[in-house]
């Protein structure tokens, strides 16, 4: 809250003719003045409470009809009613998790380049073009998804993948193109801005004497980095991985175009398979009956959870490494 | 030099490179990315996507002219809702609140601005579009409305933040009372920062397809009102990029070309301005 010097026109004041109604008129506008803004704080947190507790609400049918069977079942039957989340969870996690493999080493390895190596300015107008990769619409990366990178992975990565760990059991199976593995690469070039700049940040933030000592020590400049600057970070870089996580977990329209959509689970990675968020976008506006409904509602609450914890957590470890640094 | 401060000096150059190549590569992507759209996008487009109305399949050519209009209504729709809620949100918790509703506030703005947005999509179809009995564009309108609120908040709040108390101070002592001091020094004082923000919001929510999908739905034909649905870019994008055409898939890349510039030359044009602001907070320029 800013502070203001308290104000000749508080009601304590003595009343007296043009200047007591003029003092009332103030006084008016700063109680309709604070009602105002008031009320539209109250607005947002209303908002964000009515999410939860029409999710929960509207999806009563499933939630006493499949209880917490929901979470585990694999069936998802729409002409029998029979719901299970287990293959929309699975599709979900695989894909996260995928790109988070892919986007934590290459996120960070870019944040560390452009604070500890790259000189200020350039390092700045770098960020900024990256973060330019945070406002290309999910959508335009699904049409990139499925245009180029789809038939790229078909023609060049997935062969040399299979010839190479083609053992594995997640690199078997035919390709037929989308697929959790299509899915995860996309999901990592969404969310490596997030780690990217939010790494950059708390790197920054990491006071100039710790390298110093390392440097005196004898340290080199990697040693330095990677033994001193990284860990004092790693607070704030395990929050920037968390909030990537959060927006991998509810990313819908790019992964509906790549993934496949089907309600499987397979151990390949090159098989077709199903997220939440895409069941959601492409099931709800055909779904009939209440049941079929309301599991799809059910399906968003447990979105809104996880992302609600996730979130949460990243903010902690944000603000904990950025503890004394700037505002907010 | 000993054999270990040998290594210690290739470890150093070649980590060092390994990070390079990270930034090389992340950069290189979103170049790869943008020049992809212009050269595929841009030759795809032509003067009867802005003037047109889609074509039936099997016919080629035809335009997206009802979803350019659908996504300015529909944008213009949740400004209205979002900015002001927002704004005077922001100004709360910057000129009024106490700690505890300050975390409180704050902490479901930050709520809403992590909820997935087929979440959103889902909650307002449940609070508009089904008492309403039917799609609407003032449907997508909210739901987009709602997404634009935990950023205004934000932007609004950092840059009330960053505006000296000195200012506040100076107006209390020539007599003004404290809401005429918020809109007559503080909030103009602040103003071309919280104008920037608004855009910034604007262009992040102008590519939501999500919250789209079960509100404004999608539209063939020009949209017959505020309580019909309609068409919009992002939704057009997806519904022609999964579909078999040719030509659709022509269409949808010069939609996504249309799109995509719209997005970043907002995003540049609020840097440039920001970068010009007299009161910024730090980390925003």
């Amino acid at each position: 809250m800013a502070t203001y010097p308290s104000t000749a026109n508080s009601r304590a004041l003595p009343p007296g003719g043009r200047a007591r109604s003029f003092l009332r008129r103030g006084q008016v506008g700063e109680d309709v003045a604070y009602l105002v803004t008031l009320v539209a704080a109250a607005t947002i947190f209303l908002i964000t409470s009515l999410i939860f507790y029409e999710l929960f609400v509207q999806s009563a049918v499933s939630r006493q009809k499949f209880g917490f069977h929901f979470l585990f079942t694999q069936t998802w039957d729409p002409i029998a009613g029979n719901f299970g989340a287990l293959p929309f969870i699975y599709g979900t996690v695989v894909t996260a998790a995928l790109s988070l493999l892919i986007a934590i080493p290459q996120g960070l390895g870019s944040a560390i380049f452009l604070a500890e190596l790259a000189p200020r300015r350039v390092s700045d107008s770098l960020t900024f073009l990256i973060e330019l990769l945070a406002a290309v619409p999910s959508v335009i990366y699904g049409l990139l998804g499925i245009f180029i990178l789809v038939p790229f992975l078909q023609a060049r990565v997935v062969p040399v993948l299979k010839a190479v760990f083609g053992f594995l059991p997640i690199f078997q199976g035919v390709f037929y193109g989308v697929s959790y593995f299509s899915a995860g690469v996309v999901l990592s070039v969404m969310i490596m801005p997030f780690i990217v700049s939010v790494s950059r940040e708390v790197l920054l933030a990491v006071p100039k004497d710790q390298r110093e000592a390392s440097l005196a020590l004898g340290g080199s400049r990697w040693q330095t980095t990677w033994h001193v600057v990284v860990p004092y970070a790693l607070k704030g870089i395990m929050g920037s991985i968390f909030l990537a996580l959060a927006r991998a977990l509810g990313e819908t329209m790019a992964v509906t175009m790549v993934i496949g959509n089907t309600p499987q689970i397979k151990a390949s990675l090159l098989a077709p398979g199903y997220s939440i968020a895409a069941v959601i976008a492409n099931e709800f506006t055909e779904a009939v009956g209440s049941l079929y409904i309301s599991s799809l509602i059910e399906l968003g609450l447990v979105l809104f959870v996880v992302t609600f914890i996730i979130n949460g957590l990243a903010r902690l470890m944000i603000m904990a490494a950025s503890r004394g640094g700037a505002h907010s | 030099m000993t054999r270990s401060g040998a290594w210690k000096s290739v470890m150093n150059v070649l980590m060092f490179s390994l990070t390079g190549l990270c930034t090389l590569f992340t950069i290189g992507t979103l170049l790869f990315i943008l020049g992809y759209l212009v050269s595929h996008g841009a030759s795809a487009l032509n003067w009867a996507f802005f003037t047109k109305l889609p074509v039936p399949v099997g016919e080629i050519g035809g335009g997206m002219a009802n979803a350019i209009v659908g996504s300015a209504k529909v944008l213009l729709l949740a400004t209205l809702i979002g900015v002001p809620i927002g704004f005077l949100g922001g100004v709360y918790l910057n000129e009024y609140a106490g700690a505890a509703a300050a975390f409180v506030i704050r902490y479901a703005t930050d709520l809403l601005n992590g909820v997935p947005s087929i979440v959103i999509g889902i909650v307002v179809y449940t609070l508009v579009v089904h008492p309403m009995g039917h799609f609407s564009t003032v449907s997508g309108g909210v739901a987009l409305g709602i997404m634009m609120i935990p950023i205004a908040v934000r932007s609004t709040e950092e840059f009330l933040h960053a505006v000296p108390n000195s200012l506040r101070e100076a107006a209390t002592a020539l007599g003004a009372s404290k809401w005429k001091t918020i809109v007559t020094v503080v909030v103009p004082a602040a103003i071309t920062g919280i104008i920037t923000g608004t855009m910034l919001d604007l262009a992040r929510v102008a590519g939501e397809t999500a919250p789209l999908l079960f509100t404004a739905l999608n539209n063939q034909f020009w949209s017959a009102g505020w309580s019909h649905p309609t068409a919009t870019l992002p939704v057009m994008i997806f519904a022609y990029a999964i579909a078999p055409y040719d030509d659709w898939h022509r269409q949808a890349w010069a939609a996504g070309f249309v799109l995509l510039m719209f997005v970043l030359a907002i995003n540049i044009t609020a840097r440039f301005i920001l970068s010009r602001a007299s009161y910024a907070p730090r980390g925003m320029v």
